[in-house]
């Protein structure tokens, strides 16, 4: 852990736990120290308890990791929950005047500081947390000069708020070098140009630098951001924000902006992804391009609405009545996010169909420190077959024309002598309905043929060709998809280290799926291993099948915490003991459970 | 919108090839030739016509009307109609259906675009039964009324979607009759050229399905708004006679805002330019990518 440091701040919702954690970060970012954070947090406005986890190095991880190193208690509440989870020589930094100290694990340091004293006494109460902030970033070895720029780039407008939060915390950076022990390997800054983002900020970025015109959303959890980030932005970069009356309405809207002509988008959760789905069947008929972004909490019904979960695949896969292809895709990163919204847009418009995007809680709602010259890229635009002016030729226009990959040049509505009227009722190639007619099986046959055949290309298509990571000729591979790949390749990297043969396969793209490539790939492995965060193994299902691959063992989460790497590599050795079935559980002491007792990772393991 | 002042074109430019195949004597015939003759007498180019229905049989109308066309999922022509001039504002976006679609399954779609006030016309041929599905009960169904659904009689309310659409916001209300054609092409062409969105209720009566409220029972009911001296800017004035039903029912236009705000489209900043799906160049500037980059730094 020499390279990293992973720290806790515990507080209720309210008591600025957020800011603090965003003030953190952003200090690291600008130090050129990567950072990645999860919050875990009630659906609460005010009051309840909040823990945000911040893992901060010099290399770039990718999951939230698993020992917290230090910690600030800006409650009693976070004192008595979380001290315990500190690491050996871990040190846990709180207001002295307020805060009891627990009892700490071995070689953990205790640190109190004397806010009255240090931010004085009619400091107001939030000041605390500027104090600790100032502490811990001594005890962290971050320079004090990029924690005051970060207070100097927030109150920008208000020098006076500058000037209390920066003296605040000196105060606690000095009383700090002067009164306890520094941590042995401190945080060392880079080169690396970081920007600090949300993974919904990336989508919403991602999708206007893809071009996206129309963006339709009703609020939920965790997708929200999305629409924030489109209401702030959307004015000034020319793209149409509306807020919906309901999901239903969002989908149909998108849908109709689609069909007109632009790149249209919207994205919402499970619960409201349920609602869309009629409309998704639309966009399938009627070969409306959209883009529609499903960020997963879990579920069922209102579920966890601040929890992580891989548990909508299936709803993905069977959105919508009837038999049509759609375009299926999870990025596995904040990074990829980005990436993703040019290529859903790319895929949506070439083969004229509705494009899901499965983001999560982790993803969407967590913070990380990404290249800035990773988002400033300009994105290839592909728009496929369309037309946007009239050749002045005379022509007999079919907007659903039989061609043969299937794709039909699309006229957009106000081009001259291209009329059509686009049907949710089956339609021949010129959009007139077979519907009504007494039957016609031809037509039937050859449009749902037409709609089907224009998936065949989409494959070859992909920007990212499947790739195993880590050592060949592994005794375990590790298959994952979406954001899980970050705590899957780092298990990989600490199971070689223990000497356990392992590497690791992602999937990002789910529909249509890379059959032969992961036939070729798996077909190899020794001991296939699918890692995901939903009870029923909803993603091994699906590479049983879409390639007909079997999983051998599984390792699945689904208690609304993301997944550690030290979850999986204790799987992995649950697996190599013969066990089919692992289920892992965090170890955070519950609302209504104590702190899981002893070392054990593994809650439950069952054999099938 | 400059339609008003395009020259006036033949009727028949808006006949496709294909004919209606409404029952015949289905009032959704004189709702669509207005329709073909109120575009034609706006000289509205028909590809810069955008007709978007819901299901039911009166929904089929797209298919009947040359122009480009959404013929969309049920109770849902107002949201995609809304996307789509979202779009393309440059375009006349007309939304239809009928009071199933419109007034049932899609009436929280109904209400928030007339409190978005979306800038398109939406005609909702009202038949009081649910004509498609063979006959059941729909909410502007008479108490009472005896339908497949309720062999013995509607035990629910009646709705108004005249007073609905009052009180919801829209800036221009309307009723027809398809049993009076040149009086609902008046309606029609007004509530096109009006900037806001404009609704237009028309009786259009089910031969098949509605043996309560024919042609005959409206023709003895109808009279018009303008004939008895209504004073169409006033609401409170509309409010009142779009409770009147039974003996005497009013027919016409029930009230039109005088100072209308301007509509969702017009007043978005995004769509101050040409219509956005109009746009060549897709995707952020380097100028705005670095300054978005700097929020996060």
């Amino acid at each position: 852990m020499e390279n990293e440091m992973i720290v806790g701040i515990g507080g209720a919702a309210g008591d600025g736990g957020a800011s603090t954690g965003d003030n953190l970060a952003q200090t690291c970012s600008r130090l050129g120290l990567h950072v990645y954070v999860y919050t875990s947090y009630q659906s609460l406005i005010r009051g309840g308890h909040s823990w945000i986890r911040l893992r901060i190095s010099p290399q770039k991880k990718h999951n939230v990791g698993d020992q917290v190193g230090a910690m600030i208690a800006l409650n009693q509440d976070a004192m008595d929950r979380h001290l315990q989870e500190l690491t050996h020589g871990g040190i846990c930094v709180y207001n002295g005047d307020k805060v009891k100290p627990g009892k700490a694990p071995e070689g953990a340091q205790l640190c109190p500081l004397p806010v009255f004293e240090l931010a004085g006494k009619d400091a107001l109460p939030i000041m605390q947390n500027t104090v600790a902030l100032g502490a811990l970033t001594q005890l962290l070895g971050l320079e004090f000069s990029a924690l005051s720029s970060v207070f100097e780039h927030t109150f920008a407008k208000k020098p006076q708020v500058v000037k209390l939060n920066v003296d605040a915390a000196k105060a606690g950076y000095d009383f700090a070098a002067k009164t306890y022990k520094q941590i042995p390997h401190p945080l060392r800054k880079t080169d690396a140009q970081l920007a600090m983002v949300h993974g919904n900020n990336v989508l919403a970025m991602g999708a206007a630098n893809a071009g996206c015109k129309v963006y339709c959303a009703y609020p939920m959890s965790p997708a929200s951001g999305i629409l924030h980030w489109m209401g702030a932005h959307g004015p000034s970069l020319g793209i149409c924000v509306r807020q919906v009356e309901d999901e239903i309405g969002v989908a149909n809207m998108t849908i109709g902006a689609g069909q007109m002509g632009v790149r249209a988008m919207c994205a919402t959760s499970g619960g409201g992804f349920a609602l869309m789905t009629e409309a998704i069947g639309m966009a399938g008929i009627m070969e409306t391009p959209v883009v529609m972004i499903n960020v997963m909490r879990g579920g069922p019904s209102t579920g966890l609405p601040t929890k992580h979960e891989q548990g909508d695949l299936n709803q993905a896969i069977g959105a919508s009545q009837g038999d049509f292809p759609r375009i299926i895709m999870a990025p596995i990163s904040v990074a990829d996010c980005y990436d993703t919204m040019e290529e859903a847009f790319n895929l949506a418009e070439k083969y004229q169909c509705p494009v899901i995007v499965l983001s999560d809680l982790l993803m969407s709602e967590g913070r990380f420190s990404i290249e800035t010259s990773h988002l400033d890229r300009e994105f290839k635009i592909d728009r496929g077959e369309m037309i946007f002016e009239d050749d002045g030729k005379p022509k007999s226009y079919y907007r659903y024309k039989d061609t043969p990959d299937g794709i039909s040049p699309r006229a957009i509505p106000g081009v001259p002598n291209h009329l059509y009227v686009s049907a949710t009722d089956e339609h021949d190639e010129d959009g007139v309905l077979i519907s009504d007619v007494f039957t016609d099986p031809v037509i039937r046959k050859k449009m749902v043929d037409k709609r089907a055949r224009k998936m065949q290309g989409v494959v070859a298509d992909y920007a990212k060709k499947l790739k195993l990571e880590g050592p060949e000729n592994a005794d375990v591979t590790l298959v994952t998809y979406g954001s899980t790949w970050g705590v899957a390749t780092e298990a990989v990297e600490r199971l070689n280290k223990e000497g356990v043969k392992a590497n690791a396969l992602s999937f990002k793209y789910l529909l249509p799926f890379q059959e032969k490539e992961a036939q070729a790939i798996l077909g190899k492995a020794k001991k296939i291993v699918v890692v995901e965060l939903n009870k029923s193994g909803q993603f091994a299902r699906h590479l049983r099948a879409e390639a007909g691959i079997t999983a051998h063992a599984h390792i699945r989460k689904y208690d609304g915490e993301p997944m550690e790497p030290k979850h999986v590599v204790a799987g992995v050795k649950e697996v190599l003991k013969g066990k089919e079935v692992v289920e892992v559980q965090s170890l955070e002491p519950g609302w209504r459970t104590p702190h899981p007792p002893g070392p054990g990772v593994l809650s439950t393991t069952s054999t099938h | 919108m400059a339609t008003a002042t395009l020259p006036a074109r033949d009727a028949k430019l808006y006949k496709p090839e294909v004919p209606p195949d409404w029952c015949p004597g289905c009032g959704d015939y004189g709702v669509l030739t207005v329709l073909q003759r109120a575009c034609g007498e706006l000289g509205i180019p028909n590809e810069r016509l955008m007709v978007i229905s819901g299901i039911g049989c009166s929904s089929n109308l797209p298919g009947f009307f040359r122009s480009y066309g959404m013929h969309s999922l049920h109770g849902r022509s107002l949201p995609v109609a809304t996307g789509a001039k979202m779009a393309n504002h440059e375009m006349t976006v007309i939304a239809c259906g009928g009071d199933g679609d419109g007034y049932g399954i899609g009436q929280g779609h109904f209400i928030h675009a007339m409190r978005r006030n979306v800038n398109l016309t939406y005609i909702v041929m009202d038949n009081e039964i649910y004509g498609l599905t063979t006959g059941q009960t729909s909410p502007t169904s008479e108490s009472g009324m005896k339908t497949k659904s309720t062999p013995f009689g509607n035990p629910e309310g009646q709705l108004n979607p005249i007073a609905l659409a009052l009180a919801a916001g829209c800036g221009f209300v309307g009723r027809g009759f398809s049993g009076d054609i040149n009086h609902l092409k008046s309606l029609y062409t007004q509530a096109i050229q009006y900037p806001g969105f404009a609704l237009i209720d028309v009786f259009s009566p089910c031969v098949t399905f509605n043996k309560q409220n024919t042609f005959g029972w409206f023709k003895e009911r109808v009279y018009k708004l303008e004939d008895k001296g209504h004073d169409a800017t006033n609401w409170n004035a509309a409010m009142d006679r779009s409770k009147e039903w039974g003996a005497q029912i009013p027919i016409g236009l029930f009230y039109k805002n005088p100072n209308p705000k301007p509509s969702i489209d017009a007043a978005d900043p995004a769509l101050q330019g040409e219509g956005l799906a109009k746009a060549k160049k897709l995707g952020l500037t380097v100028e705005q990518r670095k300054k978005l980059i700097q929020e996060y730094v």
